[in-house]
């Protein structure tokens, strides 16, 4: 067949493409899909509450996945700084995934607990106070701003729609779940930890008065890396072999 | 030259274009008006002022009939504001390119703690959104009209739809980039717009596939020519890789944030796939599109091999689209995922330098050019560093090597000898040729300011490209080092603290980048402005029997 097939008629050049540049997407992504194991079975994965779930929306919104990311990957020296590598059952309801590209920052996958919240705060509001070499852009607005949290339940009903399993239950009481989780002495402290278990409850600003949205972040940063439980997962079990 | 008659044939493109941007100004309004998230409503002003200078551009264009100029030869004018906005974008990116790597540098002096905008992580995607989709969008869209009219013997197809593209296209730029700096992100590297801005570039890109393949279809030419098969390669999968990696929920209607429509592994391998063949696609076979017109051109002597093009051409498309996986090397992605994605990023080098030695052996018998013609020389070095890049990218893919190279600057370093030595070179040489053909001027203003600007942005690229080298390898061995008790030898800052320097060569290259592109700007600026004679009309005899019909 000569190539003047396709160099004379720009429609079969056309589909031409189209078939070409298509074959190589469809057998890598597509396979994913549908192949069991490609996200691991572990126990303790659940979805973020309404307040970790603002905090990412800050975490994305402020474009911190440009210089951290959040997946460790399996490397003597990365399991060694970082912790367990990350499994993809850890990002399962991440929409969308914030595994990031570069680290001009430390990895984040597994920060959570690692530092107190007041750290935390201390480290966001001036970065150089508490790391002198560090290059990390100040964020003092964040302890500033009162989380702007009106379409929470929105926001919830748009990650169900992804297949998020957000409950109608966690829908309605999603204000309620965001308040009670940024406030330890609020009444609603039980039912939003029975909604999402281990979820920790405080004032993580260190600011009574209102919600911020340093609140909602360092709630996210503190629950990254710690849902599941390793104690019962095994890397080496044929059914978690990729 | 023919005058504007009295009957005009109706044409549709100036019914429906206006009738088009009418519908989205109204649907702007109404977001503005009721949209409770303030983005929302400053994204809707900024679109509507978008859509408000488009609309006065075609009253004020079209008020008095259809203009005499696009009844006769081809269509220049939407070319020339292509190359003009591809200066201005050009200059804005590589300005933001260069206040980020300051900040890196020197944290202390370009962080505004006030200026929540200001910082790194918003700054960031404004700079590769400017200087990919900004610049060097423009520069594609500008670059394929003219040369798939003049290799189709067609004026370019669908009235003013061209125009629209232009004007849609950089709405969807000032919509990107004022977005970046409000938060309003999708986190999707080179994909970051929200779903709104989204939908606005399929309509564009749309229109723009339309124009395209209508002129190839419309073409005097039997034979369809080699640079048009790679610019319709690039317009088509680009438009499937926007769709597809864009999908998503919006929260509501009236909200700028949405989520996508997968999650974790797929999510991180459908980005992948995007971002990688954004590079493919949009940055290579765009650009190669370039490459096979402007250096036969220029050279004045025809392509190197006719076969090797087609081998090219089909091998690059189908090998490019699998390469992706090697940015998730020793991820959660599954291995089998990871190994495929290796082995087809190691074959893509035979493509690759398949393009490369088709560019620069069409040189053959004209290598003498390389000394008196500065503008070729871009051209032709723009070449070399394809070569480069695309040798060191398989190089990189390699799951031993990318073990090292993964999360380090090395990554930046590679990224830049292609931008900045491929793409930024292809598209200053083809502006330097286009300037005067266009303007209808002799030559250009000044030769030896088109040297200036060589060699002072190659002495940029290189003191960029070394630096980023230096430091990302060192990060790399810095990060696994261990020490003789077997702990690892630095704490994560101390690496940090270890890239000052570099951060600083850095930013110096990229300054001497940005100074070049600056005299380029002055030295088009004097070429247009007549300091240089003016040359005959360049529409050829075969055209001008086409136009009269």
């Amino acid at each position: 067949m000569s190539h003047a097939f396709f160099e004379r008629n720009s429609l079969l050049l056309l589909i031409g493409i189209l078939v070409v540049v298509a074959i190589g997407g469809m057998v890598e992504i597509a396979p994913l899909f549908w192949i069991n194991g490609t996200i691991e079975k572990t126990s303790g994965m659940r979805p973020y509450t309404p307040l970790e779930l603002e905090g990412r929306n800050i975490y994305v919104r402020e474009g911190c996945y440009v210089c951290h990311s959040q997946m460790i990957r399996s490397l003597r020296d990365e399991v060694e700084r970082y912790g367990h590598y990350s499994l993809a059952a850890e990002s399962m309801y991440d929409h969308p995934f914030q595994w990031g590209s570069e680290r001009t920052g430390p990895d984040l996958a597994r920060v959570g607990g690692k530092y107190s919240d007041a750290w935390q705060r201390q480290h966001l509001d001036d970065p150089r106070s508490v790391v002198p070499e560090s290059i990390m852009p100040p964020y003092k607005f964040l302890a500033l701003t009162p989380l702007d949290y009106r379409d929470i339940e929105d926001q919830l009903r748009a990650n169900r729609a992804v297949g998020v399993p957000y409950t109608d239950d966690d829908i309605k009481n999603a204000k309620q779940d965001l308040e009670a989780q940024a406030n330890p002495n609020a009444d609603g402290v039980d039912q939003m930890q029975k909604r999402y278990p281990k979820a920790q409850s405080r004032d993580f600003d260190g600011n009574p008065d209102q919600v911020t949205e340093a609140d909602a972040l360092i709630a996210y940063l503190q629950v990254l890396g710690t849902m599941v439980d390793f104690k019962t997962y095994h890397g080496n079990a044929p059914e978690n072999r990729r | 030259m023919q005058t504007a008659t009295a009957e005009q044939p109706m044409r549709l493109d100036l019914a429906a274009i206006p009738i088009f941007l009418l519908i989205v100004f109204v649907a702007a309004i109404i977001e503005a008006a009721r949209s409770p998230d303030p983005r929302m409503v400053f994204q809707a002003w900024t679109f509507m002022a978008c859509v408000a200078a488009t609309a006065i551009w075609y009253a004020r264009t079209y008020a008095d009939g259809i203009p005499a100029e696009e009844r006769t030869g081809y269509a220049n004018g939407v070319v020339k504001a292509g190359v003009i906005a591809s200066m201005f974008w050009g200059i804005a990116g590589m300005l933001v390119g260069l206040i980020i790597a300051l900040q890196l540098a020197f944290p202390d002096l370009f962080y505004f703690p006030d200026l929540p905008w200001t910082n790194f992580g918003r700054m960031r995607p404004l700079h590769t959104s400017a200087v990919i989709f900004a610049f060097g969008g423009n520069v594609l869209i500008a670059t394929s009209f003219y040369v798939v009219q003049r290799t189709s013997r067609a004026r370019l197809w669908g009235g003013s739809l061209a125009w629209f593209v232009f004007w849609g296209y950089n709405t969807f730029i000032v919509l990107a980039g004022t977005g970046y700096l409000l938060g309003v992100t999708q986190s999707r590297e080179y994909a970051e717009p929200e779903w709104y801005a989204d939908l606005w570039l399929t309509v564009v890109w749309v229109s723009y596939l339309l124009v395209f393949l209508g002129t190839i279809i419309k073409r005097k030419e039997p034979h369809i020519y080699v640079a048009n098969w790679f610019y319709l390669a690039f317009i088509v999968t680009i438009a499937m890789l926007h769709v597809v990696n864009n999908l998503a929920m919006p929260v509501s209607l009236l909200e700028t944030k949405s989520v996508s429509l997968f999650s974790g592994v797929q999510d991180a391998l459908t980005q992948w796939w995007y971002g990688h063949n954004a590079v493919g696609f949009f940055l290579t076979a765009g650009f190669l599109g370039i490459m096979y017109y402007f250096i036969p051109k220029r050279a004045d002597r025809p392509i190197y091999s006719y076969r090797l093009s087609i081998i090219h051409f089909w091998t690059l498309i189908f090998i490019y689209i699998w390469a992706g996986p090697h940015h998730l090397l020793y991820t959660a992605l599954p291995e089998w995922a990871q190994t495929l994605g290796m082995t087809f990023s190691i074959i893509l080098w035979m493509p690759s330098w398949g393009g490369m030695i088709n560019g620069l052996m069409t040189l053959s018998g004209a290598w003498d050019k390389l000394r008196t013609d500065p503008v070729l020389r871009m051209i032709v070095v723009s070449v070399a560093f394809y070569g480069m890049a695309t040798f060191e990218g398989p190089v990189m893919s390699v799951k031993t090597v990318n073990a090292l190279s993964h999360y380090t600057n090395w990554t930046i370093g590679h990224v830049h000898s292609g931008a900045l030595g491929w793409v930024g070179y292809v598209s200053f040489g083809a502006i330097y040729c286009l300037v005067p053909w266009l303007w209808k001027k002799k030559d250009l203003y000044s030769n030896a300011l088109v040297e200036w600007h060589f060699w002072i942005s190659t002495l940029g690229i290189v003191l960029y490209i070394t630096s980023m080298w230096v430091a990302g390898i060192m990060q790399g061995l810095m990060w696994r080092a261990y020490n003789d008790y077997g702990f690892l030898e630095y704490s994560f800052v101390e690496v940090v603290q270890a890239m000052h320097p570099y951060y600083i060569i850095r930013a110096v290259g990229g300054a001497l980048y940005l100074i070049g592109a600056l005299i380029m700007a002055y030295n088009l600026w004097r070429t247009v402005r007549s300091d240089v004679p003016a040359r005959d009309a360049i529409a050829g005899p075969s055209f001008a029997a086409e136009a009269a019909q």
